[in-house]
């Protein structure tokens, strides 16, 4: 392997790793500030270092203090190997399929194309569905290794919700596969270039409105986030992680901080047009009604950078607007919504794109 | 590098299998099975094919071994029961088996000529998978795909409840 390939492999790597780690260390706190806001509270802004504050920026240090130094208690009867496994079979998964998500444009580094994709593979959307796809163990074996009954009872009502909504949530995507005619973020990205009428750009959201449209309440099911946190409402019915203390227990929440980040970089890449901003060639604005901005190649690649984190950051800030939104689904309601709208609407939408596809030949 | 990978996932495939086996508590059994069907995944990675690959961890583990697992926690089967099984007629039942699955392997071990270092990369492609399903094998492909479909058509047959035969139907489930 050749040594320049072998050394952008690692730095992407651990850059990747560290970004989305900050991202959803961020997220903690933003989701806190959201939800104060939404209910007319200041929200956490007490923890300084030295008497300085910045607005509660230091919450997640002191939440992350306070859950390393929590007792890990494992409850007696339990199975102490799989109790302990359970949280990092739930977290390693998330942070693995972040690997096919192009965050960049491909940069050129001493004569090498360096692709800002961990792994440049074949299958790429199929890795995302076949690791997302594992998360589910980490939720039953939690439950089940507890020792506890309702929390084993919470784990099937997890993993029920998680199988339903993966099927809704493979076939909302499938037509925006159809359309690009491949697995490859990278090649999706580029499917997503050029205008209609000169002007509109070609985004998958504007091609595929009703599987976007289905993917989100799909994605946040698979999330299990509110208005679809039923496995885990551990303050009413008891949730698959409730017999977890300190930092284990922080791992299971981290780990759906992490989901939400990658959800979003999905939908930014598949829906939203990934790294491209609209008008931006490689050697400035060229706007459609005419006139020109000239700008450095390098300053193309950082805005091209930036506008997926834009992406990202929108989407994340509307998860969290939709969680301090709505109300929680009622167990029957959710697999109702599940099987009986979601699913034959991807399926309808699978027909439409189908059809509309062999007509424009 | 690939032959050091192949040794330590063959290591683990062979060790995780074994433990399938000689564990009591069926659940562990499960874990490990998944393990297993990991490093066939692994395998399949090595020798170009992504799509299966990727199809083995979403069928068997992402999919039927999370099914395996949510019927066993519902037996609720303890660790600790005698799963012993006695009598001469099962040892040798299990013996004809066995001998049958390795006849199969050693047969399909003799007809390897020698190990084919060229990989054509190609081969384990989405598209070329694809073109194989919908273009060459197009009628076979339907066929498993109506008997599939029939299957699922007869589970529901046979799940749904009759509500004048209740008794029945709960004696015939278990």
């Amino acid at each position: 392997m050749d040594m320049v390939i072998f050394i952008a492999s690692l730095v992407k790597m651990s850059i990747a790793v560290s970004v989305v780690m900050g991202l959803a260390t961020l997220l903690t706190w933003v989701e806190r500030k959201q939800s104060a806001v939404m209910q007319d509270r200041l929200g956490a802004n007490r923890a300084d270092i030295f008497g300085i504050r910045i607005i509660g920026l230091f919450q997640p240090i002191a939440d992350a203090i306070k859950m390393i130094t929590k007792e890990d208690f494992v409850p007696p009867f339990a199975n102490k190997w799989l109790h302990t496994l359970a949280p990092v079979i739930s977290f390693a998964p998330v942070l693995m399929v972040f690997a096919v998500i192009p965050f960049g444009p491909p940069i050129e580094v001493a004569g090498h194309t360096i692709t800002m994709q961990i792994a440049d593979i074949n299958i790429g959307l199929l890795y995302v569905f076949a690791f997302g796809g594992l998360a589910i163990y980490g939720a039953v074996i939690a439950g089940w290794s507890s020792n506890n009954k309702y929390t084993l009872i919470a784990a099937v009502r997890a993993s029920a919700q998680m199988i339903s909504y993966e099927v809704c949530l493979g076939l909302s995507l499938i037509g925006a596969i159809m359309i690009y005619g491949t697995l490859d973020m990278t090649t999706m990205i580029q499917q997503q270039s050029g205008y209609w009428f000169g002007w509109i750009p070609r985004w998958g959201l504007l091609m595929q409105p009703l599987g976007a449209l289905l993917f989100l309440p799909a994605a946040i099911a698979e999330n299990k986030r509110v208005p679809f946190d039923l496995p885990e409402c551990e303050s009413e019915i008891l949730g698959y992680f409730t017999e977890y203390s300190g930092l284990r227990s922080g791992m299971f929440m981290f780990a759906e901080f992490i989901e939400i980040v990658f959800v979003s970089a999905l939908f930014s890449v598949i829906f939203l047009g990934g790294w491209q901003v609209p008008y931006l060639t490689w050697e400035g604005f060229s706007f459609p009604w005419g006139g020109t901005i000239y700008l450095n190649i390098w300053l193309v690649k950082a805005l091209e950078f930036g506008s997926l984190f834009f992406k990202i950051a929108v989407m994340i800030y509307f998860c969290i607007l939709v969680r301090w939104t709505l109300p929680r689904f009622r167990y029957d309601q959710l697999m109702k919504l599940g099987w009986k709208y979601l699913l034959p609407l991807a399926i309808v939408n699978l027909l439409i794109t189908g059809i509309v596809l062999v007509v424009l030949g | 590098m690939e032959l050091t990978l192949f040794i330590i996932t063959a290591l683990v495939a062979l060790g995780s299998a074994i433990m399938v086996i000689t564990r009591k508590s069926p659940i562990i059994s499960v874990l490990f099975l998944v393990l297993t069907f990991f490093c066939l995944a692994v395998f399949y990675v090595m020798l170009g094919a992504q799509f299966i690959a990727a199809m083995q961890i979403i069928v068997y583990a992402g999919a039927i071994m999370v099914l395996f697992l949510f019927v066993l926690m519902l037996l609720n089967l303890r660790g600790d029961q005698n799963w012993e099984v006695s009598g001469p007629l099962r040892k040798w039942l299990g013996w004809i088996a066995a001998g049958g699955v390795l006849l199969v392997v050693i047969t399909a071990i003799q007809s390897v000529t020698g190990f084919n270092t060229e990989l054509d990369p190609a081969v384990g492609t989405v598209s070329s998978i694809g073109d194989a399903l919908f273009n060459r094998f197009l009628l076979p492909f339907e066929i498993v795909s109506v008997m599939l479909l029939g299957a699922i058509i007869g589970v529901v047959a046979m799940v749904k409840r009759k509500p004048s035969t209740e008794d029945e139907e709960e004696g015939g489930e278990a």
